[in-house]
């Protein structure tokens, strides 16, 4: 099984029936892999902040939802995480390309690595992250305990988890 | 008729649906007019009531109408593609556009000056736009519960609030009261 595969497979065992997507070439392989799954409603957002608004209906109304971006985007995203999926304590997984990290080859993305790990830990947001395909195991406990305890949960992917560029 | 006239004037049509309004003075009113399990209020994210409502909408089979601002729609324009291209025809975007950010004091959008939402939406792809004065548009939000087909209404409205105080409901009770509800309606 491919790791987007793996992903996915994980994501449904999990009875996440919507995911938001904003488009990123190392998940892209993922988010076509949503986008052929049939246990998956696929909503493409235009931004980050609007996919979250989307996930927090979707829990709302009665589907798992989680979402797939970049870390670039984790400040367009910092008041919807804290007063939406925070403030009405919702679960979201995250699955976060980690550009800037070892393998970058464009240099502006290494400034959001740096600030990405400690955006996270300020917001108190359960982060994780996944350097080797062997980390991708944990996906099944960790979609476990964003479920358990309610709260957003970022997972990191970086690039030479995704095997470069 | 400000909104607050405008909600008035809905509270028959939309009590026994599903609301998902607006942060701060369209919750309060509706709040202060109607408080009830099926409203979710909006008390952070300004901008996210359509995506919200949206989310609800393709989630579940009960119709949903979100209650938004022409300001927070300024805010959140990527939505309209959204909504335009995932249709669900159990949702309703009701825009009330008072050409002003009510919640702040009344400072002028540009949707009271040069831009048309409706036609916006209409240029995203929207099918179903209806603009309306604020007379009208309780009609209009009865042919578009009976239409069973995705609408966006732009309610033309005056600027103006009334004198309202917070909403002290916990975050969590809002949200696990409207979850129950929705469950229940769906069971």
């Amino acid at each position: 099984m491919s790791i987007d595969a793996k992903i996915v497979a994980d994501l449904v065992k999990h009875e996440v029936g919507l995911v938001t997507t904003v488009p990123c070439k190392q998940l892209a392989g993922v988010i076509a892999e949503i986008d052929r799954c049939e246990d998956i409603h696929h909503i493409p957002a235009n931004k980050e902040d609007e996919g979250i608004g989307i996930c927090a209906g979707a829990f709302m109304g009665g589907k798992r939802s989680a979402i797939i971006m970049q870390n670039t985007a984790l400040g367009v995203t910092v008041n919807t995480l804290v007063t939406l999926t925070q403030f009405y304590r919702m679960p979201l997984p995250m699955l976060i390309s980690y550009r800037g990290e070892l393998g970058e080859p464009v240099a502006c993305q290494v400034e959001m690595a740096v600030h990405t790990k400690a955006l996270l830990n300020q917001l108190h947001i359960p982060t994780y992250h996944f350097h080797h395909e062997s980390d991708a195991e944990e996906l099944d406990r960790i979609l476990q305990y964003t479920f358990m305890c309610m709260k957003p949960v970022a997972i990191l992917t970086d690039a030479t988890f995704w095997k470069g560029y | 008729m400000i909104r607050s006239d405008v909600l008035r004037s809905l509270l028959p049509l939309i009590s026994d649906h599903f609301v998902v309004c607006n942060i701060g003075l369209p919750s309060q009113e509706l709040h202060m007019l109607d408080d009830q399990p099926t409203n979710f209020y909006m008390l952070g994210t300004m901008g996210l009531a359509s995506s919200i409502g949206l989310g609800v909408a393709l989630a579940q089979s009960k119709k949903v109408i979100s209650i938004d601002g022409d300001g927070s729609v300024l805010t959140n324009f990527g939505t309209l593609p959204t909504i335009a291209n995932n249709v669900a025809d159990n949702f309703i975007l009701l825009i009330i556009d008072n050409g002003s950010y009510g919640s702040t004091g009344d400072q002028p959008t540009y949707a009271g000056m040069k831009t048309s939402l409706a036609k916006v939406a209409e240029a995203c792809g929207c099918e179903n736009v209806i603009e309306c004065q604020a007379e009208d548009c309780a009609a209009v939000m009865k042919d578009a519960l009976d239409s069973d087909r995705m609408t966006v209404i732009v309610c033309k409205c005056e600027s103006g609030n009334i004198p309202v105080s917070v909403i002290k409901t916990d975050p969590v009770v809002i949200r696990d009261r409207f979850m129950t509800a929705l469950k229940e309606a769906n069971a």
